[in-house]
């Protein structure tokens, strides 16, 4: 290996640059930028402010944390169902008013104070879901009206009632407890704060109305489409922001005792700039409360830093500006663009030298290379057949193979003329297995384990397998189950080809070439499945070995067949027994002379091989040329080969023509024929095998004589 | 106005409504308020809403072509606050015009740049540019909330001007919205702004250079805001920024919407201005003869723009079917 080589193995072997792609799949990705932010901020004021984290400045700045981030939440529900209030400190100021009234002049309990300022905030809340929600006017502009309303509402009753609240002889404990005293350490508003946002995270998360809210927000039409009461549901957040508006509010009044001119002025905006800086999408479906929480702490740390620092008028409103428009340009382009970035950086290839091979090609002597025999096979289903990746037989040689519809369809013996949709799966039924019942297990690509009973019942017997510890993309699902076989004991052996793709893009995995492959069993008594080896390049094809103590399976992308130990002194581990096959191999089925069939869905070339060893290559090819220019392993001719127990091949045989079985992912044989079924084909072929038994049957040969 | 050669008489109709409200509004009001009817106070009506008429003039544009602009009266008060500031503190009369004419365009191309270009909802970036300009001007450039003109100026004297005893802000925004009248009727730049308000995707595909015309829709605000706040010192001599604050914004929002110019783009022109102007001035001037406070003023203006608006949303009502997402 030359020590560019060496340097590229290391650089791209050793440096896991698949887990940035692996990260930005996740979620939790969107709140990284706003944490990260809130880090910032806090450690910015704190440090340039003396006495910032002080338990006197900390108490008076949360108590106005509680207020605020309270306005947050409801802002941030009604976002998230897709609108957007600016009326919330309109509300917040009504509602402070119509507590303080009620408390001050009307000289009534604190209790009717709340209730007053609550239904201040539900009737105002719901004139704009009305609006909003049943009349389908913009919200934007809707709720400023509604805003510019209530403000001058507000003004006019403060300037009215200013000296009659000043004069008023009022008092009472509770109220001086709400606005200045502490339970546990923590002030009142902090507290309603933190229940707010749990109750409204739970509601959001777990409960059907908030799940209707993010799906209005989502998709609007889609929920609309899909039954969802859109316009009430619209009218329920506006309602529900009034509703936490409006106990901003009421805490207010008791805490200043009073309303007065500057009571919730500019709340709308640095509301709006919180729920935004926190991560709550425009436009609806994206977001959650804690990112309202965080946005909510960075503005408020930020305003009052400033002001604490001493900076003038109008210096708030210029960082606000700066926030909002930094904010949402960077939410539009992340949204727009997420999903680009992702495809640009989620195929990461590393590096892989392939060993010599033997040739292939005909005449060259080696026990590989092909012939044309596969030319000659009779077509089965030719035409009304898309992707017939794996094919079988039962006991009364029927025909069955799956399709790229999701079904599994049934030929007819004795001629495979006539047909029936078996039974229909979804997803991409692979590989196929009968067990000692006369059940059908498939592995479907997408979805995971499935049983098919003779009756047509579908069962799902597994889709996840249990979690590893390290892992940041979740391996726990069945992303590509692609080939099953059964042990005599009963439990079903099947293949995960990849961790990273999704069964359809299996050529990204290809290209990629990492070693993400599992297998693993199924164990129908207790229903568990457990990974029993990981880390292959595409594990493909299965087949219990005739003696039922060991297992075959393929490695496609690195040419390898290697062979399990269900028993014996080598239980529970691997060894390679075919190394550096001049193809790809994928599924491995019985022959009737003792040996086993093993599917060529392509072949190896040299400038495949040689891409694999320059992985930088690979990843520039992905970043910067359209998919069909790349350079993927050539499935324009395949195969089928034969080898024996101890891994010595037999005899290869193709199709050269390329006409009738180009790509082979599969065969069975059956009663002196074999089967031959592809992935990309559109028949199943039946080749007349020289010198088989012409009564040896595969479901006889695992299960015995028909009984 | 027939923009693009449908039919529309509900538009019409909305128009003629609105007309017809202002014109028996002034009949009532020339009926029962003395003093309505007299020479001084129609001129003091046309003067009233001059300033408005011609913010709402930028506004029409920027709406027509399915945009709207929060941070005009911030580029208005702050960009003539800190040019008089400039004068005061004793810069050069071109230089400091030229540096206020250079950032009156740049908040003005940035605002297209990124509704253009950036892809970010209108409403969001002016909202967040206004406030930016208010707050960077206020607490950077200039030191108190007013500042006059000075002694002598040019804007001072423009103030002074009058033919025919009308004041020259009434000519300025007569020869704007005339302006504004061929241009968006009889040039193609003008035209375009309908087809992109109307339908931007169909727009774009048939190659009208649909993000570019964006920018100089915003560039235009601006400066249309410029000189309405020069106008503005001229009659006042001094510019106070806590205008900013006030609900002017509202007012040319009002002016636009209920002269019926839709929200949704495409529909309207330079007459729907005149007509809301109408309005507007004719309601403010009675209100401000029977003598109800400014702040119940500001609710009934209030409550008339939340009538404009559910009337404009009842007319052209918005397609739950082909409505952007988060088009809000």
């Amino acid at each position: 290996m030359s020590f560019r080589e060496r340097l590229q193995s290391w650089r791209y072997n050793l440096v896991p640059d698949h887990l940035v792609g692996e990260i930005l799949t996740k979620r939790w990705t969107d709140n990284a930028i706003p944490f990260l932010a809130l880090v910032a901020t806090l450690g910015v004021f704190g440090s340039v402010i003396p006495g910032f984290f002080k338990l006197s400045s900390l108490q008076e700045s949360t108590r106005q944390l509680g207020e605020f981030s309270m306005v947050v939440t409801g802002m941030t529900v009604v976002m998230l169902g897709g609108g957007i209030d600016l009326s919330v400190g309109s509300i917040f100021a009504l509602s402070c008013f119509s507590a303080v009234y009620v408390f001050f002049i009307l000289e009534q309990s604190i209790w009717l104070a709340l209730v007053a300022a609550l239904a201040t905030g539900l009737i105002f809340g719901a004139i704009n879901g009305y609006l909003v929600g049943y009349l389908r006017l913009r919200a934007f502009l809707t709720t400023l009206v509604t805003f510019i309303f209530g403000r001058a509402l507000f003004d006019i009753l403060v300037t009215t009632y200013a000296a009659d609240v000043q004069l008023s002889q009022a008092s009472s404990d509770v109220l001086d407890f709400i606005g200045d005293g502490t339970f546990w350490g923590l002030s009142v508003s902090v507290w309603l704060a933190i229940i707010l946002a749990i109750v409204t995270h739970i509601a959001l998360t777990r409960s059907r109305p908030g799940w209707h809210v993010l799906a209005v927000g989502g998709s609007r039409r889609s929920a609309h489409n899909a039954g969802i009461r859109v316009r009430r549901t619209v009218f329920m957040t506006y309602v529900f922001s009034g509703f936490c508006a409006s106990i901003g509010g009421f805490l207010i009044a008791c805490r200043l005792s009073g309303a007065g001119p500057g009571t919730g002025l500019n709340l709308e905006i640095m509301a709006l700039t919180a729920a935004v800086v926190g991560g709550v999408s425009l436009g609806g479906g994206r977001g959650s409360v804690v990112k309202g929480l965080m946005g909510a702490i960075i503005v408020l740390t930020m305003t009052n830093g400033l002001i604490r620092l001493g900076y003038g008028t109008g210096t708030n409103q210029m960082v606000l500006g700066i926030m909002l428009a930094v904010a949402v340009t960077i939410d539009i382009r992340w949204l727009k663009n997420r999903h680009k970035v992702l495809n640009e950086v989620y195929v990461a290839p590393v590096y892989l030298k392939m060993g010599e091979t033997q040739s292939a090609v005909p005449g060259s002597g080696t026990p590989y290379q092909l012939d044309n025999r596969l030319s000659v096979a009779d077509h089965i289903g030719l035409g009304e057949l898309e992707g017939p990746e794996d094919v079988i037989l039962d006991r009364d040689d029927h025909l069955y193979c799956g399709t790229r519809h999701g079904e599994i369809v049934r030929f007819f013996a004795p001629d495979y003329v006539r047909s029936e949709v078996f039974a229909h799966i979804g997803g991409f039924p692979l590989g196929l297995a009968f067990d000692k019942s006369g059940n059908l297990i498939s592995c479907v690509g997408a979805m995971g384990l499935y049983s098919v009973s003779p009756e047509r019942e579908v069962k799902r017997l597994s889709a996840e397998t249990s979690r590893s510890w390290t892992s940041i993309v979740d391996d726990a699902r069945l992303r590509d189950p692609n080939d099953c076989d059964i042990a005599p004991d009963g439990r079903i052996y099947f293949t995960d080809s990849t961790k990273r793709y999704d069964a359809h893009d299996w050529a990204l995995d290809s290209i990629e070439n990492r070693a993400t492959g599992r297998l693993l069993v199924y164990d129908p008594r207790d229903g568990s499945t457990k990974t029993l080896l990981d880390g292959y390049r595409y594990t493909n094809g299965v087949c219990m070995a005739h003696d039922g103590k060991s297992l075959f399976f393929a490695e496609s992308w690195a040419c390898r067949v290697h062979r399990y130990w269900l028993e014996g002194p080598k239980a529970g581990t691997a060894e390679c027994v075919i190394r550096d096959m001049p193809g790809y191999p994928d599924n491995i089925n019985r022959a009737s002379d003792g040996n086993y069939w093993m599917a060529w869905l392509g072949m190896r070339t040299p400038s495949f091989d040689l891409s694999l060893r320059h992985p930088d290559m690979r990843k520039r090819m992905t970043r910067r040329l359209p998919q069909d220019e790349w350079l993927f392993p050539n499935i324009n001719t395949g195969g089928v080969v034969k080898f024996n127990e101890k891994g010595g091949i037999v005899e290869a045989m193709g199709d050269l023509s390329g006409a009738a079985h180009p790509m082979v992912t599969s065969m069975r044989e059956h009663k002196g024929y074999l089967f031959v079924g592809g992935i990309l084909n559109n028949r199943i072929g039946r080749y007349k095998i020289a010198g088989a038994d012409p009564d040896w049957t595969s479901p006889a040969s695992y299960w015995g004589a028909k009984s | 106005m027939n923009a693009i050669g449908r039919p529309s008489f509900r538009s019409l109709n909305q128009e003629g409504i609105v007309f017809a409200i202002a014109v028996a509004l002034f009949a009532a009001a020339a009926i029962g308020l003395p003093g309505f009817l007299t020479a001084d106070n129609i001129v003091a009506i046309v003067r009233s809403v001059s300033v408005l008429g011609i913010l709402a003039l930028g506004m029409a544009v920027v709406i027509i072509g399915r945009g709207i602009d929060l941070s005009a009266v911030a580029i208005m008060a702050m960009s003539v606050a800190w040019y008089l500031q400039l004068l005061n503190t004793g810069t050069p009369d071109g230089l400091a015009f030229a540096y206020v004419l250079v950032g009156v365009l740049a908040i003005g191309l940035l605002n297209g740049f990124l509704v253009a270009y950036a892809d970010v909802p209108a409403i969001f970036v002016t909202l967040a540019t206004g406030s930016f300009v208010f707050g960077y001007v206020r607490s950077q450039l200039i030191t108190q909330d007013a500042v006059p003109v000075p002694q002598g100026h040019w804007v001072e004297l423009l103030g002074g001007l009058r033919f025919l005893d009308i004041p020259v802000e009434v000519f300025v925004f007569a020869g704007l919205a005339f302006l504004f009248f061929l241009f968006l009727r009889y040039t193609k730049w003008g035209r375009y702004i309908y087809f992109a308000g109307d339908n931007p995707v169909a727009a774009r595909n048939i190659g009208i250079p649909v993000r570019p015309m964006l920018v100089l829709r915003y560039v235009l605000s601006a400066f249309v805001a410029l000189i309405a706040g020069l106008l503005t010192a001229a009659s006042l001599h001094s510019i106070n920024t806590r205008v900013v604050n006030s609900t002017l914004l509202y007012d040319i929002v009002l002016v636009a919407v209920i002269g019926g110019i839709g929200l949704s783009g495409g529909r309207g022109g330079v007459r729907n201005v005149l007509v809301g102007a109408a309005l507007i001035g004719i309601l403010l001037n009675a209100m401000t003869i029977i003598d109800i406070p400014l702040l119940y003023q500001n609710l009934i203006k209030a409550a008339i723009l939340l009538g404009a608006i559910i009337v404009d949303g009842i007319i052209n009502p918005r397609d739950e079917q082909t409505a952007q997402q988060g088009d809000i």
